[in-house]
């Protein structure tokens, strides 16, 4: 870590831990400061801070096992449905401790979506998957309402014209890109403030892949957009900054551009120009 | 030789053919040929080749040689006797058969002694050739294949087929099982339906088999025995139904609690001591159902100025509840395990409590499995019987108030068949119809309820 230049911004708060860029961001709508999380004994990760801006995407890339998707999967607590999993340190959404006793983990995942890495729509039909979510949280008074928010959130995933004429099928007889975007709808129909995608692009073909990072580039206009993804190129190509996840630590964060043209940790520079990962 | 010894000649025969075969392969590698086997494929092969088509005609044999016995000894039977009013061959037969087992009621006429003694020489030829042909096939089967022998044979495939070949005849064992039961059912039903017409067993309202000699066939008396099977399967979905009440709720919600609620810890003692509960022999479910939940159950609606029966449909009904919901339980908590995390994730992603997702998303993709759980519950509940004997009553009244004394089918065919029967009475017959009515029903529920679950399923993959 002999290269390390203070990032700004270094001296307020909390210590990052040998994070080089600038963690911190003007106007966060997540703020993690020093975040451990063990499973079991082992930890995970370890002493994470990070800010993520609203209306951005935000793209964690690194090895396997990195912990890149556990701390997303902490970002909206799902890994409390993991028994053995346990979290240090503070993350807040809002300026609200997400992890503080009074806190309700299920409206919070209402606001923090999720979008996993193999495409999971419930064995429902098309309709019935998008229209969960707004059901169980009573988002719609009647039929009406509801039938609006699932065709807008069809259309806002770029769905609704593949699907309009066959709602009432089964949404696990269209193809994995359908799927992932029938997923993503299904997600934007609770009106999530920040929705993190985990891999959302490792079962599909290059065109589904395609689409899916042009519709993410089309809702960083409305959502914070967190991405882990192994893809480099995608990261470059959708996000607006990267963070670099290496054993559990947050070893590099910063502009997409900065990071992937002109790296400033070395292990950064080794996993980008594909020498090791 | 019996048969016995002539199937342990036969596996010693095979059994040499394998040290034989393993050996000479052994000699062939070591003297320098590349085998394409192991050199106990070879061995294997050869021992299965020597003992299984010997082993196969022997049971064959074994089979056939009563059949051709039987048909052989009704040779012996006079016209006159024939001509006879009440001859039976069975009875002729049985006949015969006591005078070969030495067996003596009295004096027997002279031509059953003639076909017991020709009956007696026909057993020694059938041993002698069972002996022959077995030893035979075993010694020329293991000389054949070992002749097949060189190494370039490919024993192991051919071992493997042989193998293919047992696993094959197994499951058609177990089809032929089921399709000889259902067939000598249906055959004995057909008997009885000459006796008592269709009609008035399916629709019938009174069960009342119990007067000897009232038959109707042909004999001009109009008997008081009367065959209408509707009490009883009125008894038998009316205790299923208490037991289903009992065992479908207990038993999903239990399972729910197990798969998704309880900590490993708990989950690792709870299920185990669920599954003892099926462990349990139905006998002493009977008694407990006989001798303390029925009397509770009488002393309890006495106190509420309610008649219940002493042997009543609910107190069977709800013991039987019990001994079904291991069952339930099991299957489903399997079933419900068996739905992806994925999906969970999914629900939880969206914000769902644990309750919505199990409600919303576990228990309708869980839904097939959870449904053929219950289908076996229900094929349990029908055919149970100690239960229903112990505790249900024998009285075929037509009642759908649980606190009755009801019988079912079961309990019917049970006292119908135990102790010294007449075979060719209608109401020894009635059992047969009786089952066989059920095996019906039984299939008929099961497609209806595959039927259900394809329209409805969620199917995960």
């Amino acid at each position: 870590m002999n290269e390390v230049a203070t990032p700004a911004g270094l001296e307020s708060g909390a210590l990052p831990m040998d994070t080089v860029g600038n963690v911190y961001v003007e106007s966060p709508r997540i703020t993690a400061r020093n975040v451990d999380v063990y499973y079991g004994d082992k930890k995970a990760i370890d002493g994470v801070t990070l800010d993520i801006a609203e209306k951005q995407v935000i793209s964690f890339i690194g090895p396997s096992g990195c912990g890149k998707s556990t701390f997303l999967r902490a970002l909206n607590r799902m890994n409390d449905t993991i028994d053995i999993c346990r979290m240090e340190g503070e993350i807040k959404l809002d300026g609200e401790d997400i992890y503080a006793p009074h806190i309700d983990v299920v409206p919070l995942r209402a606001r923090v979506g999720m979008v996993f890495q193999k495409p999971n729509p419930f064995p429902k039909s098309i309709y019935d998957n998008v229209a969960y979510g707004p059901r169980i949280h009573g988002l719609a008074t009647n039929r009406a309402e509801l039938d609006d928010i699932v065709t807008q959130s069809l259309e806002r995933a770029g769905l609704w014209d593949e699907v309009k004429d066959r709602l009432t099928q089964p949404g696990t007889g269209l193809s994995g890109g359908q799927q992932q975007r029938l997923c993503i709808a299904r997600t934007i129909a609770v009106s999530p403030e920040v929705i993190l995608m985990d891999e959302p692009c490792s079962a599909l073909d290059p065109i589904a892949t395609a689409k899916i990072e042009e519709l993410i580039h089309e809702l960083s206009n409305q959502f914070t957009i967190v991405i882990v993804t192994h893809s480099m190129q995608q990261a470059a190509r959708v996000s607006n900054r990267t963070a670099y996840f290496h054993l559990g630590k947050l070893v590099e964060v910063g502009e997409t551009g900065e990071i992937f043209s002109n790296p400033s940790h070395e292990m950064t520079r080794n996993y980008i120009t594909g020498r090791f990962g | 030789m019996n048969s016995f010894s002539v199937a342990l000649a036969v596996l010693l025969i095979g059994f040499v053919y394998f040290i034989l075969g393993t050996r000479s392969a052994a000699a062939a590698r070591q003297s320098g040929s590349r085998l394409h086997s192991l050199p106990h494929h070879y061995g294997l092969y050869a021992g299965m080749m020597a003992s299984l088509p010997a082993l196969f005609a022997l049971v064959v044999l074994a089979i056939g040689d009563d059949i051709v016995f039987n048909t052989l000894a009704l040779d012996f039977v006079p016209d006159a006797v024939k001509a006879e009013d009440n001859y039976k061959e069975v009875i002729v037969l049985a006949q015969i058969a006591n005078v070969v087992a030495g067996i003596n009621f009295g004096e027997q006429p002279q031509w059953v002694n003639d076909a017991a003694a020709a009956w007696l020489g026909w057993a020694d030829t059938s041993r002698l050739i069972k002996t022959m042909v077995a030893i035979g096939l075993a010694a020329g089967g293991g000389f054949l294949a070992t002749r097949q022998l060189a190494p370039d044979f490919r024993s192991r495939n051919a071992v493997e087929r042989i193998i293919m070949f047992i696993l094959g005849a197994s499951s058609v064992i177990a089809i032929l099982t089921t399709i000889g039961i259902v067939f000598s059912v249906v055959f004995e039903s057909m008997r009885f339906f000459a006796l008592v017409p269709v009609s008035e067993f399916l629709f019938g309202l009174t069960w009342n088999p119990q007067f000897e000699g009232a038959e109707r066939a042909g004999s001009g008396q109009m008997g008081l025995a009367t065959y209408g099977s509707v009490p009883l399967f009125a008894g038998t979905f009316l205790i299923s139904i208490v037991a289903l009440s009992v065992a479908v709720p207990v038993g999903l919600f239990s399972a729910i609690y197990l798969s998704e609620y309880a900590s490993p810890r708990v989950r690792a003692v709870v299920k185990p001591l669920m599954e003892l509960l099926a462990g349990v022999p139905t006998v002493v479910y009977g008694f407990f159902a006989a001798l303390t939940v029925a009397p509770f159950l009488r002393s309890a609606g006495m106190n509420l100025g309610l008649d219940v029966a002493s042997e009543s449909a609910l107190a069977a009904g709800l013991v039987m509840g019990i001994m079904i919901i291991p069952f339930v339980s099991s299957l489903s908590d399997d079933v419900i395990n068996a739905v992806p995390q994925a999906l969970r994730d999914a629900a939880y992603g969206l914000g769902s409590t644990q309750s919505e997702t199990i409600r919303m998303v576990v228990l309708p993709a869980a839904l097939p499995g959870i449904v053929a759980a219950i289908l076996l519950a229900v094929s349990r509940a029908v055919g149970e019987t100690m239960i229903v004997v112990m505790a249900a009553g024998l009285a075929a009244n037509l009642s759908l108030n649980p606190l009755d004394a009801v019988t079912t089918v079961t309990a019917q065919i049970v006292t119908i068949l135990v102790g010294d029967q007449e075979f060719e009475s209608a109401k020894t017959l009635s059992a047969f119809a009786l089952a066989l009515t059920l095996i019906v029903i039984t299939l008929g529920l099961n497609f209806i309820a595959l039927q259900v679950v394809k329209k409805y399923r969620e199917a995960y993959d």
